[in-house]
C-alpha cells in the first residue's frame, strides 16, 4: 500500500492481554488531513486503538505505518504524533505557556522559539491571555483547548483525540465541536478521534469507522454509514432504526426482493453480501410515512405517540406483534392517529435496507 | 436569636462540620506538653547551673556563651570561637542530611513500588513497612551493633565467603551510626512519598512521553515536582529526629561520631550534667530545625504564588 495520501496506514493490527484479545486483525488507512472518527460503545477496542498508535499498548501483531515507516516498535516519545487526553493530563505544577512549551523543548526547540510557537498555538485556540495561569484556574472548557494547544504546538504529523469532549457539558460539547472541526481544517492536520457519541462522529468526521467487539464493523462517510449500514450493529448504533424480519427470495444485481411481515413486497438495497433467505430490514423511522390502509402498505396498530416538538414518534405494532417506530415531522397539516386506529406505513424502496446480521 | 443553635456555635457551624471547639482538647494538650516544656527549657537556658545537677535562678548568658566561645580554663582569657560544639552540630547536620538522602534513594522506589500495586494489596505492602516498629528502637538499635560487630554474622559471613580477610570494623564508625539512623527513620520516608505517588494522576507521565519525554525526563519534569510535597514531608520527617537522635549515635557510634541528641543527653545525666548548657543547646537544636522549615514554607509560597 503506498498511496501518498495515507498519513496513517493500520494493518491487521492485534492487541492482546493475558488471554484478552481487544484488537481482532483491525485494519484501516486514515488519509492526510482528514478528520477520521473510531466511534463506538464503551470496551469496542477504539481506545486501545488510539493507545496503540500513540504507544502505550502493544501491538501484538501487525503494523501501524506512519507515511510508509512501521512505528508500532517505538516507545510514544519517539513517535511524531501527539495526543489529547480524555481528562487532559495537563502539568499541575506549570504554567499554560509551559505546558505548551513542553513538547517544543523537548524537541530541542530554543527556550524563545517554543515560547513563541507556544504563544502562536495559544491564539488559535483563544487562550492568548490564559499564558501565565495555571491549569487549576481554568474552566473546563478551557483546559480542554490547552490540551488541545498542547499537543498541536510540536506540528505532530498526526493528532489524536481520547473522547476530549466527553468531560465537558452538553451546551460547551456543542460548541467545542464546531471549534475543533474548524481548527483540524486550519492546520491541515489529520485528527483520530475516538468518541462513544454517534452525534458527535457523525457532525464532525470526514470518515468514521464502528467498532464493536474488537473488530471494525464499517468504514465510511458519516452519509455511508447512516445511510448504508453494513450489518445489524451498525444500523442499530447509529441512529434510531427499525429492524424487521423479512423473507428475501432472490437477490438479482444487489438488489433483493423481500417480503415484510405483513405480506407487503419490496425492493430495496442490501448490504454486499446479502442473499436469499431471513434477513432483516433497516428502515429509519423518518424514512417511513403515514396513509391509510390500503394494498400496498404495511399495516399496523398505533400503540401510542410521544410528543417531541420539532417531531412526533409514532409507536405502532405490525400485524405480527412487532413494534415499529414511526417519526413525523410536527408540521401544521400533521394529525396524531389516535391510539388503536389502524394506519397504512409507506416504506420509500430507496430508504430502506437489507442488513447481513 | 433566629437561626442560632443553643451553645454559640450557629447552625451553619455545626452541620459543615467547622466547630472551631473541637480544636479545645488538642489545644489543650499542646499548651501544657508541648508549649510549657519549650519555654521551661528556654528559661532553664538562661539560669546558672548548680554543680549537682539542676539550676541555681539567677540569669546569665553563660550557656551560649559556653557553646560558642572559648575564654580559656578560667574564663579570663579573651574570646575565642568554640569549635567543638559547632563541630558536634555540623556532624549532626551533616549524618542527618546523608540518612535523609539514603531515605530518600531507597524509600523512593520503594513508596512507588507499593503505590503502583492493584489497590487491594497495598494495605499488605504498607504493613510489612511497619513490621520493625513493633520491636522498640532500642532492641532494633542493639541488635544492630550484634549484627555488624567484629565477631557478628555480617563478618564472620563475609569472612566465610572470602571476600574479606580480616573483620571490617564497622562499630563505632560513621558508617554504623549511619546505618541506624537510616534503619530507624526510612518508614517515615517511604509512608508520605507513598501518599503522595499514590495520587499521582499517572496519564500525566503518559502525557509526558506522548510529549517526547524519555523516562528520566519524565521522571525529572513532571513525576518529582508533582509528588514534591510528598518527599519534602519525608524528608522533614527523616531530617528532623536523625539530627537529635542520640540511640544510633549512643550504641553505634564512638567519641568520634558525637552527635547533638547525645550533648543534650549528657547534660541531663547525673551530678556531670549542666542543664542550663544542655538547655541551650536544645534550643540551638531548635532554631536550626525552625529555620529549615521556615526556609522550605518561603519557598513553597513563592512557587505557589
Amino acid at each position: 500500500m503506498n498511496r501518498t495520501d495515507i498519513a496513517i496506514d493500520i494493518d491487521r493490527v492485534v492487541n492482546r492481554y493475558d488471554s484478552v484479545t481487544a484488537l481482532h486483525d483491525v485494519s484501516m488507512d486514515i488519509r492526510e488531513g482528514e478528520f477520521f472518527t473510531l466511534l463506538g460503545p464503551s470496551g469496542c477496542g477504539k481506545t486501545t486503538l488510539l493507545r496503540c498508535i500513540a504507544g502505550f499498548e502493544d501491538v501484538t501483531e501487525g503494523a501501524i505505518r506512519l507515511r510508509g515507516e512501521d512505528i508500532a516498535p517505538l516507545p510514544p516519545h519517539k513517535r511524531p504524533v501527539n495526543t489529547v487526553f480524555q481528562q487532559y493530563a495537563l502539568f499541575p505544577h506549570m504554567t499554560v505557556l509551559e505546558n505548551v512549551c513542553f513538547g517544543l523543548r523537548r524537541r530541542g526547540w530554543t527556550e524563545m522559539d517554543a515560547e513563541g510557537r507556544a504563544r502562536e498555538v495559544l491564539d488559535l485556540v483563544r487562550l492568548g491571555d490564559f499564558a501565565k495561569r495555571r491549569p487549576t484556574q481554568l474552566s473546563g472548557g478551557q483546559q480542554q483547548r490547552v490540551a488541545l494547544a498542547r499537543s498541536l504546538a510540536p506540528n505532530p504529523e498526526v493528532l489524536l483525540l481520547d473522547e476530549p469532549l466527553s468531560a465537558l457539558d452538553l451546551k460547551l460539547r456543542q460548541a467545542v465541536r464546531v471549534e475543533l472541526k474548524q481548527i483540524q481544517r486550519e492546520t491541515g492536520i489529520a485528527f483520530v478521534f475516538v468518541t462513544h457519541d454517534q452525534e458527535e462522529a457523525l457532525t464532525m468526521s470526514d470518515r468514521i469507522a464502528v467498532m464493536s467487539e474488537g473488530y471494525v464493523q464499517q468504514i465510511g462517510t458519516p452519509r455511508d454509514i447512516y445511510e448504508a449500514p453494513q450489518n445489524r450493529f451498525v444500523a442499530d448504533f447509529i441512529g434510531e432504526t427499525n429492524l424487521l424480519d423479512v423473507e428475501v427470495s432472490a437477490v438479482s444485481g444487489g438488489m433483493p426482493d423481500l417480503t415484510l411481515p405483513g405480506g407487503m413486497a419490496l425492493r430495496c438495497p442490501a448490504a454486499d453480501s446479502a442473499r436469499a433467505g431471513r434477513g432483516h430490514l433497516s428502515v429509519r423511522p423518518e424514512r417511513i410515512s403515514v396513509a391509510a390502509a390500503a394494498e400496498d402498505t404495511l399495516p399496523a396498530t398505533v400503540v401510542d405517540h410521544v410528543y417531541l416538538g420539532t417531531d412526533i414518534h409514532l409507536h405502532a405494532k405490525l400485524s405480527d406483534g412487532e413494534p415499529i417506530l414511526v417519526r413525523i415531522q410536527n408540521a401544521e397539516s400533521s394529525a396524531i392517529p389516535a391510539t388503536g386506529s389502524m394506519l397504512g406505513l409507506r416504506i420509500e424502496a430507496g430508504a430502506a435496507r437489507l442488513l447481513v446480521d | 436569636m433566629a437561626g442560632a443553635a443553643p451553645g454559640g456555635a450557629s447552625r451553619s457551624e455545626i452541620y459543615r462540620g467547622n466547630g472551631p471547639r473541637l480544636m479545645l482538647p488538642i489545644w489543650v494538650f499542646i499548651g501544657i506538653f508541648l508549649v510549657m516544656p519549650v519555654v521551661m527549657m528556654a528559661v532553664h537556658s538562661f539560669l546558672t547551673k548548680e554543680f549537682r545537677g539542676g539550676v541555681i535562678w539567677e540569669f546569665t548568658f553563660a550557656a551560649y556563651d559556653q557553646f560558642f566561645f572559648d575564654r580559656g580554663l578560667f574564663g579570663d582569657e579573651p574570646p575565642k570561637i568554640e569549635w567543638t560544639y559547632i563541630g558536634i552540630f555540623w556532624r549532626s547536620i551533616w549524618q542527618a542530611g546523608l540518612a535523609t538522602v539514603f531515605s530518600l534513594l531507597i524509600g523512593f522506589p520503594t513508596a512507588w513500588f507499593i503505590a503502583t500495586r492493584k489497590p487491594n494489596v497495598r494495605p499488605g505492602w504498607l504493613f510489612l513497612i511497619t513490621i520493625p516498629y513493633w520491636v522498640n528502637l532500642l532492641i532494633r538499635t542493639v541488635s544492630m551493633k550484634f549484627l555488624i560487630r567484629d565477631t557478628g554474622p555480617l563478618n564472620e559471613f563475609l569472612l566465610w565467603s572470602g571476600v574479606i580477610s580480616e573483620p571490617l570494623s564497622l562499630v563505632n564508625t560513621n558508617f554504623a551510626v549511619q546505618l541506624g539512623l537510616f534503619y530507624s527513620y526510612l518508614p517515615f520516608m517511604v509512608l508520605p512519598v507513598y501518599a503522595a505517588v499514590e495520587r499521582y494522576d499517572f496519564s500525566l507521565s503518559e502525557a509526558a512521553a506522548d510529549l517526547y519525554s524519555d523516562n528520566w525526563t519524565t521522571l525529572r519534569l513532571v513525576i518529582l515536582p508533582v509528588v514534591k510535597p510528598g518527599i519534602v514531608a519525608g524528608c522533614i520527617l527523616v531530617f528532623v529526629p536523625s539530627l537529635g537522635a542520640f540511640l544510633a549515635p549512643d550504641l553505634l557510634g564512638g567519641a568520634k561520631t558525637f552527635m547533638i541528641g547525645s550533648l543534650i543527653e549528657e547534660q541531663f545525666k547525673g551530678a556531670a550534667g549542666n542543664w542550663p548548657f544542655g538547655a541551650a543547646a536544645a534550643m540551638i537544636l531548635l532554631a536550626i530545625v525552625l529555620g529549615v522549615l521556615l526556609l522550605h514554607a518561603h519557598a513553597q509560597t513563592r512557587v505557589e504564588r
